[in-house]
C-alpha cells in the first residue's frame, strides 16, 4: 500500500504531461470530443472491439488508447465487454472467412442504433492480405461503416483525432440513423 | 563442424539408418535427406539423441519440377548451435507418410497442419482435425498450400467435433472467439466439475489470413512487410527471422554496427511485450494501479521505439543486409536517458507487485505447466524457461550475445508466479543487454550491405519476446519465393495452456492465459 501512495503521489497525473508535442493536439481536441459526445450521445460513447484477424499491433494501440496518458475514457468513451451495452462496434483487421459469422452476430448483438468504425489499414480493404484465398471480402460491404482510421497502426493520437473529425462533420455523421444532429 | 560422430550417433540409435545425402549449406544447418521408409526412424532417433522436440514441421509441393511432395522435420541441437533438418520424399499418388506424432508429441500438430494444407496424411494420427482452415466455412478436399490449387471447389461443409467429456456433473463453457476484452479471437471450450477445470480445448485459427501462401510469389520486398504483420506485437523478430534467412541464401555478411543495432530493437521489442504482460497479469487479477502504471512503462517504450525509428512497432527497420535506422550519438543520449527511467519506472512497479499479499496468493501454483509437461509438449522460449527448461536461442546460436556477457533465467515451479518472475528478470536484463550494445555503437559506420537474390533454402531464427521464430524460406530460380514455413513460438505453446489451467478454476483462466499471452494472429498464421 505504502509504495502504491508513494507511487501515486511521485507520478501524479501523468494525463496532461504527455509530450509537448502531442499534447498540443490531444488537449483541444478530447475537450471538444467530450461536448459532441454529451450532444449526441447523451452522456457516453460505449465501444465494443471486435478482431477479425488482424496482427495484434492495432489492438495494442487501441489498447493504448485506454492508457492514463491517454485516457480516452476521460473525454466520454469507453470499451465495453459485450455488444448488448454498444454504441458502435470498432473493427480491425482483414475479414478472415472464420470471422465472417461471429462478426455478423457480434453485429447483430448490438442494440441500435448503431454504427460500426474500421481501424487500420488492413480492415479497409485487406491491406497487406488483400488477395488472399481467406480474406472475406471488405468490411464496408458486410457492414454500415461509417468511419475509417487510417494506419498500420494508427497512432493513439490519430485514432482520438479521427474519432474527433468524425463527431465533429454533420455530413458523416447523419449517416447513422436515429442519432441526435 | 564435423559431422561424420553424429551420423555415427544416429546409426547407433537407429540401425536401419540410411542417408541419400548429408549436406551441410551453412555452419549452423545439417540437412540429412532419407527415403521414406527411414523417415520416422530417423526423426525419432533424433528427437531422442539431441534431445529436441520437433520445432518445425513442414512439406513442399515440387510437383511440377519433379513429381514428388516434400516433408521436412526439423531439429534443434543446443550442444551444436546447430539445427537438423530431415526431409523424405512423398509420391503423389496417395500421399502419406507414417505419423511421427504417436511417439513424439509435439509433432502431433503440424501433421495435422500438413493434411489440411497440402491433403498428405499422416498414417496413424489418430487426430486429424483441422485447424484453421474451419469446416464450417471451408468445404475439405481444397488444399490451398498445393501449387494448383486456385479457388476453392465447392462441397458440403461439416462440423468441427470437439472433444467430449462425460460424467455426472460435467458441464462445458464455450468461451469466445469474441473475447470480452481487447484482444484478438479464439475459441476455449472448457469442461468443468463443479469449479475446477477437467478440460480445455483451445480452437483456433480466427485469424488465419493464408499468410504462407501469400509470401509465394510475392517480390521480396513485399514479402518483407508482410513478415512485419504475423504478429503485429513481434514485428520486428518476424522480419528479423525473414532476412536472416535471406542473408544466408544470398550469403551475405551483415556488418557489426547492424548487429548491435538489431539487437538493441530485439531487447525493446521484448521489454515493451514483458511489461505490458506483467500488467496484463495485474489487470487480471483485479490490480488496477500497477497495471497502469506498467502501461505507461510500456508507452515509454513504444514512444522511445518511435524516436529511435519512427515507428512505435519497429516496422519498415530491417531489410536483407542489415538496418535502415542508425543510432547516431545525439539519438544515445536521448535513448539512454530514456532507458534510465524506464528502469526507475519498473523496479517501483515490481516493488508495488511483489508487497501485495493478495497479488502473490493470486499468482503463486496457479496455473502450474510441469517440466515433464512441457517438454513432452515441445513448448518453447519465456514458457518453457518458467518450467526449468534451459532453452533460449540466444545463448546457444549468437556470438554477439556471448560477447555481452547474456545470461539466461530459468525458473523451476512452471506457475504464474515463474513466469512472471522470468518476465521480471528478463525485462531486466533487456535492458542491461542494450546499454551494453549501446556502448559498441560506432559513429558512422555501415548498417547495411548491398544484395543480389539467388536461389536456395535456408532457416531463419530469432529467440523474441515469446521464444524462437522460424522461417524456412526457399527462393526459387526467378527470384520468387517458393515455400516460405512460418513457426511462431505460440503455436508449440497453445498447449501448454490446456495443460496448465487442469485444476484451476475458471475465473483463474484470464490469469493464466495472459501469464503465457500467446498470439492469436502469430499460430493462425
Amino acid at each position: 500500500m505504502i509504495n502504491i501512495l508513494k507511487n501515486r503521489i511521485i507520478k501524479g497525473v501523468v494525463t496532461k504531461k504527455i509530450c509537448a508535442r502531442l499534447s498540443g493536439r490531444i488537449e483541444p481536441a478530447g475537450s471538444e470530443l467530450r461536448s459532441l459526445i454529451r450532444k449526441r450521445f447523451g452522456r457516453s460513447l460505449q465501444i465494443r472491439q471486435v478482431d477479425t484477424g488482424s496482427c495484434g499491433a492495432c489492438i495494442s494501440e487501441i489498447a493504448a488508447t485506454n492508457n492514463p496518458i491517454y485516457d480516452l475514457q476521460r473525454f466520454g468513451i469507453s470499451f465495453v465487454a459485450s455488444p448488448r451495452h454498444a454504441d458502435a462496434l470498432l473493427v480491425t483487421g482483414p475479414l478472415s472467412k472464420n470471422m465472417l459469422l461471429a462478426l455478423k452476430n457480434t453485429y447483430a448483438a448490438v442494440p441500435g442504433p448503431k454504427f460500426v468504425i474500421t481501424v487500420g489499414d488492413c480492415a479497409l480493404d485487406g491491406g497487406l492480405f488483400k488477395g488472399s484465398y481467406y480474406i472475406e471480402a471488405k468490411i464496408k460491404d458486410i457492414l454500415p461503416v461509417v468511419l475509417h482510421i487510417p494506419g498500420c497502426p494508427p497512432a493513439p493520437s490519430t485514432i482520438i483525432n479521427c474519432l474527433l473529425d468524425f463527431l465533429r462533420a454533420d455530413e458523416s455523421f447523419s449517416q447513422c440513423r436515429g442519432l441526435k444532429k | 563442424m564435423d559431422h561424420a560422430e553424429f551420423i555415427a550417433q544416429i546409426k547407433d540409435r537407429f540401425p536401419g539408418f540410411c542417408a541419400l545425402s548429408v549436406t551441410q549449406n551453412y555452419a549452423d544447418e545439417l540437412s540429412i535427406n532419407v527415403g521414406l521408409e527411414h523417415f520416422k526412424g530417423t526423426c525419432l532417433s533424433l528427437h531422442k539423441i539431441l534431445p529436441s522436440p520437433v520445432m518445425m514441421f513442414f512439406a513442399q509441393d515440387e510437383r511440377k519440377a519433379r513429381g514428388k511432395f516434400v516433408i521436412s522435420c526439423v531439429f534443434v541441437s543446443f550442444r551444436r548451435s546447430q539445427w537438423v533438418i530431415v526431409s523424405a520424399d512423398i509420391p503423389q499418388e496417395n500421399a502419406c507418410f507414417e505419423s511421427l506424432a504417436t511417439e513424439i508429441y509435439s509433432a502431433s500438430l503440424f501433421e495435422r497442419e500438413i493434411r489440411e494444407m497440402f491433403g498428405i496424411l499422416a498414417r496413424g494420427n489418430p487426430d486429424l482435425r483441422r485447424l484453421n482452415l474451419h469446416d464450417e466455412v471451408w468445404p475439405e478436399g481444397n488444399f490451398p498450400l498445393r501449387k494448383d490449387f486456385e479457388n476453392p471447389r465447392p462441397a458440403d461443409l461439416g462440423e468441427y467435433k470437439f472433444s467430449k467429456v462425460d460424467g455426472k456433473g460435467i458441464f462445458e463453457v464455450p468461451v469466445g472467439p469474441v473475447h470480452a476484452g481487447i484482444i484478438g479471437p479464439g475459441h476455449f471450450r472448457f469442461s468443468v466439475a463443479g469449479e475446477p477445470i477437467v478440460n480445455l480445448e483451445t480452437r483456433l485459427g480466427f485469424t488465419h489470413r493464408g499468410v504462407e501462401k501469400l509470401f509465394e510469389s510475392q517480390p521480396l520486398f513485399s514479402a518483407l512487410r508482410l513478415s512485419e504483420a504475423v504478429a503485429g506485437d513481434s514485428a520486428f523478430s518476424h522480419s528479423l527471422a525473414f532476412t536472416m534467412a535471406v542473408e544466408k541464401i544470398c550469403g551475405l555478411t551483415v556488418p557489426s554496427q547492424a548487429k548491435y543495432l538489431r539487437a538493441i530493437f530485439l531487447e525493446l521489442e521484448r521489454a515493451y511485450n514483458h511489461v505490458n504482460d506483467i500488467g496484463g497479469i495485474a489487470t487480471d487479477v483485479g490490480f488496477s494501479f500497477p497495471a497502469a502504471y506498467a502501461s505507461l512503462i510500456k508507452e515509454a517504450i513504444l514512444q522511445l521505439n518511435d524516436e529511435l525509428t519512427a515507428s512505435r512497432y519497429l516496422k519498415n527497420v530491417n531489410i536483407p543486409g542489415g538496418v535502415l535506422t542508425d543510432i547516431d550519438l545525439n539519438k544515445r543520449k536521448i535513448f539512454l536517458s530514456a532507458l534510465k527511467k524506464i528502469r526507475r519506472d519498473f523496479e517501483e512497479l515490481v516493488k508495488i507487485l511483489y508487497s501485495s499479499v493478495s497479488f502473490l496468493d493470486r499468482v503463486d501454483s496457479t496455473g502450474v505447466l510441469h517440466k515433464k509437461t512441457a517438454e513432452d509438449l515441445g513448448v518453447v522460449g519465456l514458457c518453457a524457461r518458467a518450467s526449468g527448461i534451459p532453452t533460449d536461442l540466444r545463448k546457444y546460436f549468437s556470438p554477439i550475445y556471448k560477447q555481452v556477457k547474456f545470461m539466461m533465467f530459468t525458473e523451476e515451479s512452471g506457475d504464474a508466479f515463474a513466469r512472471l518472475r522470468v518476465r521480471v528478470a528478463e525485462f531486466r536484463e533487456s535492458l542491461r543487454l542494450i546499454e551494453e550494445f549501446a556502448v559498441l555503437l560506432k559513429d558512422g559506420h555501415q548498417t547495411s550491405v548491398e544484395y543480389t537474390l539467388k536461389p536456395g533454402s535456408a532457416l531463419g531464427y530469432v529467440e523474441a519476446w515469446r521464444g524462437p521464430v522460424l522461417y524456412w524460406l526457399k527462393i526459387g530460380p526467378e527470384g520468387k519465393i517458393s515455400r516460405c514455413k512460418i513457426v511462431d513460438p505460440s503455436f508449440h505453446n497453445w498447449q501448454g495452456l490446456n495443460f496448465s489451467v487442469l485444476g484451476n478454476i475458471i475465473p483463474d483462466f484470464p490469469l493464466c492465459n495472459k501469464s503465457f499471452d500467446l498470439s492469436y494472429p502469430g499460430n493462425d498464421l
